[in-house]
């Protein structure tokens, strides 16, 4: 792996088996993602994308090929060793947002800390601070019903970002959002990368989202077809 | 923040539904409670038997006399203690609703024997005096609200005509076990009436309590009481008293059979009612069981997650149940006081409702558990994409 890699992608295959059918999903991918890169993964819907991002968040296992990030190698890990690595250098963003709803926000922020051994007042300091970075110290006492879509998905970031994990990745971050909330979002993304130096991995449809990404990389039919830098848009 | 309470913020997240798991547990626990109670209660007589009394009856039946006279016979059986005799009265009360155990028995060598009944000193020199007196469980004296002088008077069923004794004494019991529902007068009243109305039964007793210095050689005591008599018109057969209670109970023993299975039957059912809770709620959130799993909760904490909240709604529903459980049985034991004289909520009934809804609240979460295990974590988190 290159110096200043932090993902390296070699040869990756996935397919999903429906009875005796095998639909082929991923073939033959292979890139790097710099450290501190912001890459967009964009593609028509049942390209490919979303495995991708799973894949590389080792949330599922490919078929064959290898996913290094940081020094390992994510497809030679058990399911425990994957839930282990996962909750250290990944920061999940979901389209829904998947916040629990009988949590707080500054419960919601507060799950991921639960799995590291910091106290009690440490795990507070964390979560304060998270909330504060996507601006909604003052709403930590809120659950999600009460929360806006735009305010559901900054603590949905917030809680991605509280254990300074090694790469962010997000699932169509403003799929679910109105155009100024989407904006809001992708600006506070687009701060987390520029301000925090995190890595982010995002899969979107939505070309004023992929503006703010450094590199735009487009899958159809599971085959990745090129690399665009922002000033090529 | 704690597991804990993510445990109990879950468990009711929908109020109405574990609310109502709840009130089926309670109310199932309370049923297994009182059943088991039920059969306690049943085996109490048993229970407060004395190792250092034998009961010797006639050979052929119960319901066949024996002769008076054997009492001193008995009483020289090396290792005898005392001798007592009594008979099985059967009267009625105004009306046979009012049911109870009366007996005739020989006053001082019974209280001799039976050393569990406290009588005050006054009250029992009062009821020796009187030929007439009877005595009475501080429990049945209470239901019919007998005091001391008070007449009261028995209809023979066995032993026909309309009987008067005056109350002059109330037995407690030293134990909470002990029968405080007996009704008890002089054998000598019972037997001087026969001498007058029926000769022929005079002088024949139906059983006889005998005491015994060790309990050791109750068994070598028995076989050479009954050796006395065997090959004469009234053979005995003499056993513990535990055995010779335990022969009354084994008569009913297919309806305790019914009542243990019932009592069983009913936490099956619970059982099923929580896994279908538990069963529904981890369906309905499956995808938030993915967020879990996605954020790095590894497969002991998510076992944790929902078995958890099984165990927290089971042992709601049993703390609850529980509760009920004493003032519910102080209830039935008030109304069925008649036929079970001692009804009370055993320290084992408890420990069996704690063990079985921990049983429960585990079993529930099984399938639960094991589904979410093995989903697979894109499946779930597209349960709402």
């Amino acid at each position: 792996m290159d110096a200043g890699t932090i993902v390296s992608i070699h040869k990756l295959c996935k397919s999903y088996h429906r009875g005796d059918q095998t639909i082929p999903v991923l073939s033959d991918i292979s890139f790097d993602i710099a450290e501190g890169e912001f890459l967009a993964l964009m593609g028509p819907s049942g390209s490919g994308k979303s495995t991708l991002l799973n894949l590389i968040a080792g949330i599922d296992q490919p078929d064959s090929g290898s996913i290094v990030i940081g020094d390992v190698d994510v497809t030679t890990l058990t399911e425990t060793e994957l839930a282990k690595w996962r909750a250290l250098n990944v920061g999940f963003i979901f389209q829904f947002y998947n916040l629990i709803p009988v949590l707080t926000a500054f419960e919601n922020v507060e799950l991921p800390l639960l799995l590291t051994p910091l106290s009690r007042s440490e795990r507070k300091a964390h979560v304060e601070m998270a909330l504060r970075v996507v601006g909604l110290a003052d709403r930590m006492d809120h659950y999600p019903s009460q929360l806006s879509g735009g305010q559901e998905q900054r603590v949905a970031i917030a809680r991605a970002i509280v254990t300074d994990p090694t790469i962010l990745v997000a699932d169509e971050p403003t799929g679910d959002l109105d155009r100024k909330s989407a904006e809001e979002i992708m600006d506070l993304m687009d701060r987390l990368n520029g301000e925090s130096k995190k890595t982010i991995i995002m899969v979107t449809h939505d070309p004023r989202a992929a503006k703010k990404a450094h590199v735009i990389r487009h899958l159809d039919k599971g085959i990745l077809t090129n690399a665009d830098h922002q000033d090529t848009l | 923040m704690q597991i804990i309470k993510i445990l109990f913020k879950n468990a009711f997240r929908h109020k109405l539904r574990t609310g109502l798991t709840i009130l089926s547990i309670t109310i199932a626990l309370l049923a297994f409670g009182l059943l088991r109670t039920v059969i306690n209660a049943w085996y109490s007589g048993v229970e407060a038997s004395s190792a250092y009394r034998l009961v010797t009856r006639n050979a052929v039946s119960i319901i066949f006399p024996l002769p008076l006279s054997y009492k001193d016979r008995i009483r020289q059986v090396d290792g005898v203690s005392g001798v007592s005799w009594g008979n099985w009265f059967g009267g009625v009360y105004i009306d046979e609703k009012n049911f109870f155990a009366n007996f005739a028995v020989d006053a001082k060598s019974y209280f001799d024997l039976y050393r569990e009944y406290t009588i005050p000193d006054d009250q029992k020199a009062a009821f020796f005096r009187d030929r007439k007196g009877f005595v009475a469980g501080r429990k049945l004296a209470e239901r019919f609200g007998w005091k001391i002088g008070d007449t009261i008077v028995l209809k023979g069923t066995i032993f026909p005509g309309n009987w008067e004794f005056v109350m002059r004494a109330i037995y407690r019991g030293r134990e909470a076990n002990a029968d405080e529902t007996v009704f008890m007068f002089h054998w000598d009243y019972l037997n001087e009436s026969l001498k007058k109305t029926a000769p022929t039964r005079a002088d024949q007793v139906g059983f006889y309590m005998i005491g015994v210095k060790d309990p050791g050689r109750a068994v070598s005591i028995s076989e050479s009481i009954d050796a006395l008599f065997k090959n004469s018109f009234a053979e005995t057969i003499t056993e513990t008293e535990k055995a010779f209670t335990l022969g009354f109970v084994a008569m009913s023993d297919t309806i305790i059979t019914a009542i243990q299975l019932v009592s069983f039957v009913v936490i099956v059912i619970i059982l099923a009612v929580v896994a279908n809770t538990v069963a529904m709620s981890v369906r309905e959130r499956t995808n938030e069981y993915a967020v879990f799993k996605t954020l790095g909760f590894g497969g002991w904490r998510i076992v944790g997650l929902i078995l958890g909240e099984s165990v927290v709604i089971t042992m709601m529903g049993c703390a609850v149940g529980i509760a009920a459980t004493y003032p519910a049985s102080a209830a039935f034991g008030k109304a069925m006081g008649a036929y079970f004289p001692v009804f009370n909520v055993e320290a084992e009934t408890i420990v069996l409702d704690i063990v079985f809804s921990l049983v429960v609240g585990v079993l529930a979460a099984v399938i639960p558990v094991y589904r979410t295990l093995k989903m697979k974590i894109a499946d779930g988190l597209r349960m709402i994409e």
